[in-house]
């Protein structure tokens, strides 16, 4: 039987996956902002513009969900988080609250022209200022950089999420929802041109994912051992990567034929699986190697109540995106 | 200063810049959703335009809160980790239903501002209810959360350590419904009193813009009702808060020594050393009829407690000046109601108009006197009598440097806002026709 404890950490994993998805892609937008270039320069800000805008705020509620449920049901493993990473969780903020506020100020602003070029480029770097900053956390946590006694962290504040691996991983996270972002914009036209523009980023894109995956692999074998054993050694290991492995190359080869729905499926496939084999590895920790789900986890009657609240809200919360999703990504574009 | 200061500083600047955008959040949709319906039933096409201007002005206004409110999430750890550590399985559940009503929040929000011609009149107008539902029920949630940090309940405490935890005790705590109704009534009366004040100020210039009078009338359709019933709710709190949080009471009236018939004091500069309150206005026996329903009823003193807790003397401050925006504004709604019933709902006079213009920030400013009170009130303590903050607080150094970081990005953020804000006025009918003419 399967604790309470391990069925919401397994609900937070599914939020975090989701944000990656959906919220991750937004913040690939912003790179691609930046990144805009060519002929078509600025229909490509604007294809990015207007496929972000109505969802980008839903979107970002999953990592208020993740981090909600991380405080209630785990709150030793916050509170150790929360010391340690300080400095990173900062920066991350500051990228969160910078990319939402300058997207919706250039967008809303009644005098475009005057403030567009400021408020594009703040929202393009904190695009990648977030969720550089995200990845980074997410290392560390795994590493073992952070070390808890008594519920106090004991590593300082630098030390736990400076590092090449650290780094590389928030590099990875940069380019995977990079690949993610650019892959889901071949969708948002039907103009053939910029669905090419497109095509070419994500191919690009998929690429730097590849090579920062190798990155990363290479730096754990040095700075995280534990993690990269159980990786490459469990049970249900081979599986996992064979998928991952597949669904990239798939994603890659439907890009080549411009199946962009079928690269839109094996993209978030790829991206899910990653996040599920990495999760599978820091199995049974949050905080490797001092803290654990079921040690961290809140007495069982505030998580047996924070389960059923979420199956109650799921029946809320699911139609409500189905028909968000309807409306705007049906895939009756329009055209930029 | 030390780190405590700076902790509590960066706390409490992002929930003073936050909360502005949570109400507006929460009051505009109602608004949007009330003008929509007139569209609906009278044909007149103001009320489109209205409803899409205001939906503009939301729209920044929503993106902001929801960036400024995760910043507060993350903050709650990042700044009092102690805190969330023993209360996080405690008041995580309001929380939660929190996130679940912003989810509902944010997804009809995208749907009512981007499909207009995506979906039928009828399915907007239920997208944007969806939205004022859901954006008072974030608010709800938000505030039991807060409720239980000043009245804790729905758990045992065994050697530090929270056992029998019963989330929904939590919830249902003391302090929920009267911060609640308060809370609530007040953020629709601060949104409402503010955008008033903005269609007032361009009536001032153009006195026969249908637009702008159908504005001002819905503002205040919703403000006014809000604005005669908050005397009621916040005497109801002030019973509560007696009941509960006497040490807080006796600061906010600075009430030092313990007595019977304690008297109301209106305004007055209270001196701790002597503890005695000078140039006051009092009412005798008010604050004890105010407190227990019951003028010669015995109302705590502070030198029931030691000198060393007593909350800081802007406690008294703010609570004055809440009590004294919250009665101008009284005024102005009874002012509007007299309007009413005299001329109908769209015909103010100027002098009401300048009245209104001034009320404007005050609606915002008394929400925000009064969140001093509670929790500044609360002080020294995060979780009333049972932990206090010195002891919750991060022991990351240095907290100046992102106390001063998070203070300039919102002084920015703030600034933009109001600028971006006056623009949209300027792109509103009658100035845009005038620039028309003027071409």
């Amino acid at each position: 039987m399967i604790s309470l404890a391990d069925a919401l950490a397994m609900v937070a994993l599914v939020g975090l996956i989701a944000y990656a998805l959906l919220g991750g892609a937004d913040f690939g937008g912003g790179l691609w902002d930046i990144l805009a270039s060519g002929p078509r320069t600025a229909r490509q800000r604007v294809l990015i513009e207007r496929s972000i805008a109505p969802v980008w705020e839903a979107n970002h509620v999953w990592l208020i969900l993740v981090i909600v449920l991380l405080f209630s049901g785990f709150p030793p493993a916050f509170s150790a988080m929360s010391i340690a990473l300080h400095i990173p969780l900062t920066l991350m903020l500051i990228g969160i609250v910078l990319r939402g506020a300058a997207f919706t100020f250039r967008q809303y602003d009644p005098e475009r022209k005057k403030s567009e070029i400021l408020w594009g480029r703040v929202f393009a770097l904190s695009s990648i200022i977030a969720p550089f900053f995200l990845g980074v956390c997410l290392a560390s946590i795994t590493q073992g950089s952070i070390r808890v006694s008594n519920g106090i962290p004991t590593t300082g504040f630098f030390w736990p999420w400076i590092g090449w691996f650290q780094f590389s991983v928030g590099l990875f996270a940069v380019a995977l929802f990079a690949f993610l972002a650019a892959v889901y914009l071949t969708l948002e036209t039907d103009d053939r041109e910029l669905q090419d523009d497109f095509r070419i980023r994500a191919l690009i894109s998929g690429a730097v994912v590849g090579f920062f995956a190798l990155v990363t692999g290479l730096l754990a074998s040095e700075h995280a051992q534990e993690f990269q054993g159980k990786l490459l050694s469990s049970w249900w290991t081979w599986p996992l990567q064979i998928g991952t492995g597949l669904a990239a190359i798939g994603a890659f080869a439907s890009l080549w034929h411009r199946e962009y729905r079928l690269a839109r499926f094996l993209a978030a496939t790829q991206v899910s699986l990653i996040l599920v084999g990495w999760a599978s590895s820091q199995h049974p920790f949050l905080i490797y190697p001092d803290i654990r789900i079921a040690e961290a986890a809140a007495p069982d009657s505030t998580l047996r109540l924070l389960l059923i609240a979420l199956s109650a809200g799921v029946f809320v919360l699911f139609p409500s995106l189905y028909w968000l999703f309807r409306i705007f990504k049906s895939g009756k574009t329009r055209s930029v | 200063m030390d780190n405590i200061l700076f902790a509590r500083w960066q706390m409490g600047i992002s929930l003073v810049f936050h909360i502005i955008f949570a109400c507006i959040g929460i009051a505009m949709p109602l608004m949007m959703v009330i003008s929509e319906y007139l569209w609906h039933k009278t044909q007149d096409n103001d009320f489109l335009l209205l409803t899409k201007a205001w939906a503009k002005g939301t729209a920044v206004f929503f993106a902001v809160g929801a960036v400024s409110g995760t910043v507060l999430s993350f903050e709650l750890g990042l700044l009092f980790p102690e805190f969330m550590r023993h209360a996080g399985g405690v008041i995580g559940m309001p929380f939660s239903l929190e996130g679940f009503a912003f989810f509902t929040e944010g997804i009809f929000l995208g749907i009512y501002l981007y499909g207009w011609d995506r979906i039928s009149k009828r399915m907007h107008l239920f997208a944007g209810i969806i939205v004022a539902i859901s954006g008072a029920s974030s608010a709800v949630f938000v505030i039991m959360a807060n409720a239980w940090m000043n009245t804790p309940t729905g758990f045992r405490l065994e050697n530090g350590v929270f056992t029998d935890v019963d989330p929904i005790a939590a919830m249902l705590n003391p302090s929920s419904l009267h911060l609640i109704s308060h809370m609530l009534l007040a953020a629709y009366m601060a949104t409402g009193f503010a955008v008033a004040a903005i269609h007032a100020y361009v009536l001032l210039k153009f006195p026969n813009s249908g637009f702008h009078k159908k504005a001002l009338a819905i503002s205040l359709f919703l403000t006014v009702p809000c604005a005669v019933l908050q005397p009621a709710v916040g005497h109801f709190a002030g019973m509560q808060v007696a009941k509960n949080q006497p040490m807080k009471l006796a600061a906010m009236e600075s009430q030092f020594k313990t007595e019977k018939g304690a008297p109301l004091r209106i305004g007055g500069i209270p001196d701790a050393k002597t503890r005695t309150t000078s140039f006051a206005i009092e009412i005798p026996g008010g604050l004890s009829f105010l407190a227990n329903g019951d003028f010669g009823s015995e109302v705590k003193g502070l030198e029931e407690f030691p000198e060393t807790d007593w909350p800081h003397e802007a406690v008294h401050y703010a609570f004055q000046f809440m009590v004294a925006l919250g009665s101008y504004l009284l005024f102005i709604s009874l002012w509007a109601a007299l309007t009413w019933v005299r001329k109908g709902w769209t015909d103010y006079g100027r002098k009401f108009l300048i009245a209104a213009v001034i009320g404007g920030p005050m609606g915002f400013l008394a929400m925000e006197f009064g969140w001093i009170v509670t929790e500044m009130g609360r002080q020294p303590w995060v979780i009333y009598n049972i932990m206090r903050t010195s002891d919750s607080v991060t022991p990351m150094p240095g907290l100046f440097v992102p106390m001063t970081v998070f203070t300039l990005i919102y002084l920015a953020l703030g600034v933009t806002v109001i600028s971006i804000l006056r623009r949209h006025v300027k792109a509103s009918p009658v100035y845009a026709e005038r620039t028309k003419e003027g071409a």
